[in-house]
């Protein structure tokens, strides 16, 4: 069973029927133990950083966040998933998970693109990762956010997006794989991927 | 770098699609489902559905359209046509649409919009505006006017200042419609288009007025829009998203191909 951790960050539907569409079945769950016993986790997210590790730490569910990566559980980052796991987020000046050393940063406001970056963009694969099995060629992905996570360590970083900048857009360590675009609303490709993880089974 | 976007706009009253499309496929060219299924496999980049419910009654029923698209196409989808309320809002989005768009009721009531942005964040508020040229006035300085019921009553706001306030209140995108070129098939408003894309840092989606590609490569260019919603022409099947998409990549605009 694949576990959706719920904390009050958006609508978490959407990640359980593109689950439901390639076959797998899937608890929407605030409950830490009840995220401890899944297979798979999935951390989606939309909102503000501040906000999110309020609900997260009140929950109990920043320990079993923690936990579940140290004991090597497959865990799928999304969006705000994909920041609250860095040590710290520049929005509100916020103390994350620290899953991942490093911070996450805001699109800087003069260079002319619109803010948030929102709609299509395709990634530069800069490490190879078993996520990534079967996807074509200048495949594009649904983003939509203001901040992205900047890792400390370049070994982190398995894909870029250039959006006036080169920023990391795909972010793991060992079991933890995260996508700052949106994979259950990026069509076919998003699907493929999200099934690459139902399948990853990381050493 | 980011693509531009093509969204095709399905009307939809008391659960069917209006303005009779006409597929040459094998589908029940009604049904908004069926439709969204179609424009999902064909390329769409996001889709509206614009809920022109005859009765409070019947308002029920885009929901369950919402809950039954969600399950079968996975790219964004709004939702727009009489929302009112953030109850309206928060009903369309747990039935699983990305975004909502308000219009009319946000001119009346413009603290939906910051409530909207406030309890479910900016990128699911689509700021809905309905304009109309007029002569440049103290009123109007920028010379177009935002109208509401349909484009029957004009409101005496400046449409710039409108978009430039909407987007201070938290909405996340705005759909710029002009009632003077809509059905046109002539053409988007380009001069409508790029006033407010350039004035504002949120993205713009032209609406209104496509009839040919050519007009969607306008929109992106002079126009500076984000994005750009298209009916009749694919609706009735004179042009595919592919042809469509094909033309603006031989032209030198980025959109998403499908591989």
């Amino acid at each position: 069973m694949i576990a959706i951790v719920d904390y009050n960050a958006g609508n978490l539907t959407s990640v359980g029927r593109a689950l439901e569409h390639i076959g797998y079945s899937y608890i929407i769950t605030s409950n830490p133990q009840k995220i401890m016993d899944a297979s798979k986790i999935i951390f989606p997210g939309v909102g503000a950083a501040g906000t999110a590790m309020k609900n997260i730490k009140s929950l109990g569910l920043d320990k079993a966040l923690i936990s579940a990566f140290e004991i090597k559980k497959p865990i799928l980052g999304i969006c705000l998933g994909s920041q609250i796991i860095m040590s710290e987020s520049k929005e509100n000046n916020q103390k994350c998970l620290g899953i991942m050393e490093g911070y996450t940063k805001s699109f800087s406001e003069n260079t002319g693109l619109k803010i948030p970056h929102m709609g299509w963009n395709g990634i530069n694969i800069e490490q190879k990762h078993p996520i990534f099995a079967g996807l074509k060629k200048d495949e594009e992905f649904y983003f939509v956010h203001g901040f992205y996570p900047l890792p400390k360590n370049r070994k982190h970083i398995f894909a870029t997006t250039d959006y006036g900048i080169k920023f990391p857009s795909v972010v793991g360590d060992g079991s933890l794989i995260a996508t700052q675009f949106h994979i259950e609303k990026s069509g076919k490709a998003g699907l493929e991927m999200l099934l690459n993880f139902c399948k990853w089974n990381p050493s | 770098m980011i693509s531009k976007r093509i969204i095709p706009c399905l009307d939809v009253r008391e659960g069917r699609v209006t303005k009779g499309i006409k597929f040459q496929n094998n589908i029940d060219i009604g049904d908004p489902v069926a439709l969204a299924q179609f424009y999902y496999n064909e390329g769409a980049d996001e889709l509206v559905f614009y809920d022109i419910a005859a009765s409070y009654q019947k308002r029920g029923i885009i929901k369950e359209i919402v809950r039954e698209t969600a399950s079968k196409i996975f790219i964004p989808f709004s939702v727009g046509g009489g929302i009112r309320t953030i109850e309206d809002i928060r009903n369309v989005l747990l039935a699983g649409a990305e975004k909502v768009s308000v219009n009319s009721a946000a001119v009346t009531n413009p603290e939906i919009i910051s409530m909207g942005a406030e309890a479910f964040g900016s990128q699911c508020i689509v700021l809905g505006m309905d304009v109309k040229q007029v002569e440049p006035c103290e009123k109007n300085p920028s010379g177009y006017e935002i109208v509401i019921n349909g484009g029957r009553k004009y409101t005496g706001i400046d449409a710039l200042e409108w978009a430039k306030k909407a987007e201070k209140l938290g909405a996340g995108e705005i759909c710029l419609n002009s009632i003077d070129a809509d059905g046109t098939k002539e053409g988007y408003e380009i001069k409508l288009t790029s006033l407010i894309a350039s004035n504002v840092k949120i993205p713009v989606i032209a609406s209104g007025g496509a009839g040919n590609p050519e007009h969607l490569y306008e929109a992106f260019t002079k126009g500076d829009a984000d994005a750009a919603l298209i009916a009749s022409m694919t609706h009735y099947g004179t042009y595919t998203i592919k042809e469509i998409k094909a033309y603006l990549t031989s032209k030198g605009v980025k959109v998403r191909s499908m591989i």
